[in-house]
């Protein structure tokens, strides 16, 4: 190809495009030249002085105080980098551009009217339009928070270094360290990822058991009435779930609620220590769970079950299957192969249900010698310990070993599912 | 007459299974709306219809002068309205844009947008904080809003995404043969074919502020601001038990609008939940 060319239009036009526009302007497209001319030197006018502080902030994160903020430092830091990254794609538009256009000089074609080069923009830019709104809402709503909690982790920002009195410093791994070092943190950690396991397990397995066995139990041919059998079961879903959460800590308290001072009574049973003694608020919390969980399992089976061709059972009949056969090798493969994605989601909602293990009884109650409630799972644990304690450094680096349990799970799900397969998703 | 005795055995356990559930579903609603008759502000009587019942409570609730409840049902509206709205119209746009074009950098925005559904919105939590304090958007809706809008795309947009993909191309090509610009076809050939899908986001994304409880706790600060689930947790919390009937007016009230509107779109929803959940 290269001996085809006559002369090195595209490489000048590409030199001198360093400074945006210029080439553009060697390649005769005055407007478009002037266009990006602007843009850079608009872009270095209105930043230059932020991105300076920001690049020195987000490494040294202040040197004195008052004056320096190290939180606002690191925020304007990460800012910094995104803008210096959308900086550099329109810098490689620009010298694209300028290439491109060369290289059409070279090869002696002629280049686009300012008409066409409309037409070219509104074209290809069309979908970058479309997405523009959401993606700078990403970018600072979602994306910026995950890396501010990101690098959060590797610094001691905590209700001692807090400005104006004291800076924050990067501190490495040490929070980390800390976690599986110190006494108080490693039991405390080690009790509390211990109880979010079995509490993931136990809630989950029991509301999908529920779930599956009401959904079965509806699904008889001759059974009367399942309309209004349907709805009841499913208004635990229909209710507010912080509403019946709420219901629930009131119903359980020690003091007026139902459960004590009637149900128990009648059963003849002493009042029970619901909110004060750990083990009984765990039992209360995997119940209500399951209360609140089982309707949407019932609802996804009951989807399921109603698709199941009538054929297969009656082939396993004719066969001589009995019921509890038929049970095992039609009815329950099918519902876990078509559900087995929303069972593992369930997993890990509940894993992060952070609403009812709050509302219920706050993660209490208190434990003697770890600072997390009886009932706190990770999350709760992690609210704790930015809300009332101000341990944030501490609470991001949990952050981070919760977020990457549910990521591989996540992942690991996914690559199972046929879409990612399929080509043409993507 | 074996056959027909089981069958007898077998109808009434499952009738017997019912009724306990029922009845477990069911008493905890009808002893909140027990709690939100009795007089006084705490629970003393252990019937579950109070002896002297009142409707105090819920009078309590519409005057303004004694409490914010009305100010937080106008919130949760507020917030779930435009943070619906926002919704729908960015993911329209970009499930729009990843379905019909092909772009440099589309399939690493996919990637991204799997990647992003997989992290919990609240995984951020702190980050959430200090930055709303940071731009001064804490204690504000639009901080709020903000948060729940970014939060609800990624999945959402790959929902939206799958529909579009399958509407059929040809319908767009035809119509851009006719003339028909790029907004054009957009507005008006694809978006009305994908209404139901705009309505599963428009769902999706209305529910979240009545459901949501740890964000909006991070952010608003004053009473005056609270969405209805801070609200009524804080009755609760307050003094414990002594808000309670108050707080049990307040929950029926809420409680029955959402649960007629949840089982009379039920189907929708459903619908819609297995369609993006079961194809993964």
């Amino acid at each position: 190809m290269s001996n085809e060319y006559t002369s090195n239009h595209r490489k000048i036009a590409t030199i001198l495009s360093i400074i945006p526009g210029l080439g553009q302007f060697y390649n005769r497209q005055y407007l478009k030249g002037f266009l990006f001319l602007i843009l850079g030197f608009s872009f270095v006018i209105a930043f230059w002085d932020f991105i300076d502080i920001g690049l020195w902030g987000i490494f040294t994160l202040g040197t004195q105080v008052p004056r320096d903020n190290s939180v606002f430092l690191m925020v304007y830091g990460i800012i910094a980098f995104i803008l210096l990254a959308l900086a550099v794609i329109v810098m490689i538009i620009n010298l694209r551009d300028a290439y491109k256009n060369g290289e059409k000089r070279d090869m002696g074609q002629k280049l686009n009217s300012v008409r066409e080069q409309y037409h070219n923009l509104i074209d290809s830019g069309f979908p970058y339009l479309m997405l523009s709104p959401g993606f700078l809402l990403l970018l600072f709503v979602v994306i910026l928070p995950i890396v501010f909690v990101l690098l959060l982790a590797f610094t001691n920002y905590d209700l001692y270094h807090t400005w104006p009195a004291q800076l924050t410093d990067w501190v490495g791994i040490q929070n980390f360290i800390d976690l599986f070092t110190l006494d108080v943190w490693r039991e405390t950690f080690l009790s509390v990822f211990a109880w979010t396991v079995i509490w993931t397990f136990g809630a989950t397995t029991l509301q999908i058991a529920l779930g599956i066995f009401l959904a079965i139990l509806v699904n008889q041919k001759d059974l009367k009435g399942k309309a209004i059998i349907r709805t009841i079961l499913i208004l635990p879903w229909a209710v507010p779930a912080f509403v019946s959460i709420l219901i629930f800590s009131g119903m359980f308290n020690e003091s007026f609620g139902v459960i004590n001072t009637t149900i128990l009574n009648f059963l003849g049973i002493d009042p029970l220590p619901w909110m004060t003694d750990a083990m009984f608020t765990r039992i209360a919390l995997i119940m209500i769970q399951t209360w609140l969980g089982f309707p949407f399992i019932f609802v996804m089976v009951t989807g399921v079950l109603q698709s199941i061709p009538g054929e297969l059972y009656e082939a396993a009949t004719i066969d001589g299957a009995n019921g509890l056969q038929k049970f095992r090798k039609i009815t329950l493969p099918l519902v876990m192969f078509s559900i087995a994605p929303i069972l593992i989601t369930q997993y890990t909602f509940n894993f992060n249900n952070f609403n009812v293990i709050f509302l219920f009884n706050s993660g209490g109650p208190a434990m003697p010698g770890q600072n997390a409630g009886g009932t706190d799972i990770l999350i709760s644990w992690i609210y704790d310990l930015t809300m009332t304690t101000q341990q944030y450094g501490m609470a991001a680096a949990i952050t981070m070993i919760m977020s990457a349990i549910v990521i591989a799970v996540a992942l690991w799900q996914f690559r199972r599912t046929k879409s990612f397969q399929e080509e043409d998703m993507m | 007459m074996n056959m027909k005795r089981s069958k007898i055995i077998r109808l009434t356990l499952t009738y017997l299974v019912f009724a306990i559930m029922a009845v477990i579903i069911i008493y905890p609603l009808v002893w909140v709306f027990g709690a939100s008759l009795t007089p006084g502000t705490s629970l003393t009587s252990s019937s579950i219809i109070p002896e002297n019942p009142t409707w105090d409570h819920y009078k309590e609730i519409f005057n303004p002068n004694e409490s914010l409840y009305l100010t937080w049902y106008w919130n949760t509206i507020k917030v779930s309205v435009i943070s619906m709205l926002s919704t729908v119209i960015t993911v329209s746009l970009m499930a729009y844009a990843f379905s019909r074009y092909r772009f440099v950098g589309r399939k690493n925005g996919l990637m991204t947008f799997l990647i992003l559904q997989m992290i919990p919105n609240f995984a951020a939590l702190i980050a959430i904080f200090v930055l709303a304090n940071v731009t001064g958007l804490i204690n504000t809706h639009l901080g709020l809003i903000l948060i729940y809008v970014g939060g609800a795309i990624p999945m959402n947009t790959w929902l939206m995404k799958g529909y579009l993909d399958s509407i059929p191309k040809e319908l767009d090509e035809s119509a851009r043969m006719d003339g028909a610009g790029h907004f054009r076809i957009f507005w008006q050939i694809v978006m009305p074919l994908a209404k139901p899908m705009i309505a599963v986001v428009a769902v999706n994304s209305f529910i979240i502020p009545f459901t949501d409880f740890i964000l909006a706790k991070v952010i608003l600060r004053q009473p005056e601001q609270y969405t209805l689930a801070i609200g009524l947790y804080e009755l609760v919390s307050r003094q414990y038990g002594s808000e309670f009937t108050m707080f049990a007016a307040g929950s029926i009230l809420i409680a029955i609008p959402i649960a007629i509107l949840f089982l009379s779109l039920q189907k929708y929803f459903v619908s819609g939940l297995t369609a993006g959940g079961i194809k993964g």
